[in-house]
């Protein structure tokens, strides 16, 4: 069997942040009522962790829960065990007003660290990054320059940044590029 | 800048995370209807200076339609609210009604 690979090879840039693309991720896209005590047990039982408050993310060490929107999470899973948890958590919502897709090979992830980290994803965002205001666990979904991504924080103050995989290109460019020598701004 | 706060997920979002939906509460006129209620329907739009009511999308956020009242002169917002509405709520015009006494918009005042 062909040795599965992401969509730019986990390319790296290293200037005033550290930019890494993550390689393949399991991610599983579930639309539906957030409050509902059966939504919120299969999401659970697929992840090991929450169901997280708004604009926020829980990690376990078997997967992670992302909070998209009043009605939608993102599923984290390791890719290798994506279709096994995908048919558990379908299986579980088979009565509700639920989706749960697979879209693991439509979206790239990228790992930006660093003490710089915060400003470079300011130049990109209309988002308030500054440490006051955006702290581990926190999630925004909005834009990188033209196009649509999602980022967290993790404990460690880097940040976790999810797109669409037909823009992965220019996500990796748009980091590298503000991420560039010499280009601190120093204003958060 | 325009700021106004998606009523469904709380953020602060500003214009580049926003779609612009146009004018507010319209009424469709489809098949059935009269040629007049039609072009009406199609065509005839508000363009106040001061008071107006527009729809937006949450495009880059959470992706939710809501309904938001502000002034095309000044940029201030009033208030956004729920898309699932036909007129404006009671609380928004009361906070218009605040700013600016004897606003009028289509029927509404
Ligand atoms: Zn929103």
């Amino acid at each position: 069997m062909s040795k599965v690979i992401s969509v730019l090879n986990q390319a790296r840039f290293h200037g005033i942040a550290d930019v890494t693309e993550l390689g393949v991720q399991g991610m599983i896209s579930l639309r539906g009522d957030l409050s509902s005590a059966r939504l919120k047990t299969a999401a659970r039982t697929a992840t090991g962790a929450t169901v997280p408050e708004p604009h926020r993310v829980t990690i376990s060490d078997q997967g992670g829960l992302c909070w998209m929107a009043p009605d939608e999470l993102l599923v984290l899973v390791p890719y290798a065990e994506v279709s096994t948890r995908l048919t558990k958590l379908q299986d579980a919502l088979a009565k509700d007003h639920a989706l749960a897709v697979d879209v693991s090979d439509a979206r790239a992830v990228f790992q930006l660290g660093g003490p710089h980290a915060r400003e470079v994803l300011a130049k990109l965002s209309p988002v308030d990054l500054s440490a006051r205001a955006f702290t581990p666990g926190m999630l925004r979904r909005t834009r990188l320059a033209q196009v649509a991504a999602a980022f967290w924080m993790t404990q460690d103050e880097a940040f976790r940044i999810v797109c669409f995989r037909s823009v992965a290109q220019y996500v990796f460019d748009l980091l590298s590029i503000a991420a560039q020598d010499g280009s601190e701004v120093d204003a958060l | 800048m325009l700021i106004l706060e998606c009523p469904y997920c709380g953020v602060l979002a500003d214009e580049t995370e926003l779609t612009p939906g146009g004018e507010a509460h319209l009424k469709r006129f489809g098949p059935g209807s009269s040629d007049e209620a039609f072009h009406g329907y199609l065509f005839e739009r508000e363009n106040p200076r001061g008071v107006h009511f527009e729809r937006w999308r949450h495009s880059y956020g959470c992706g939710k339609w809501f309904h938001a009242a502000r002034a095309t002169d000044t940029l201030e917002v009033f208030g956004t609210y729920s898309a699932q509405v036909f007129d404006p709520p009671e609380e928004i015009r009361k906070k218009i009604t605040a700013k600016r006494p004897g606003w009028t918009w289509k029927d509404l005042s």
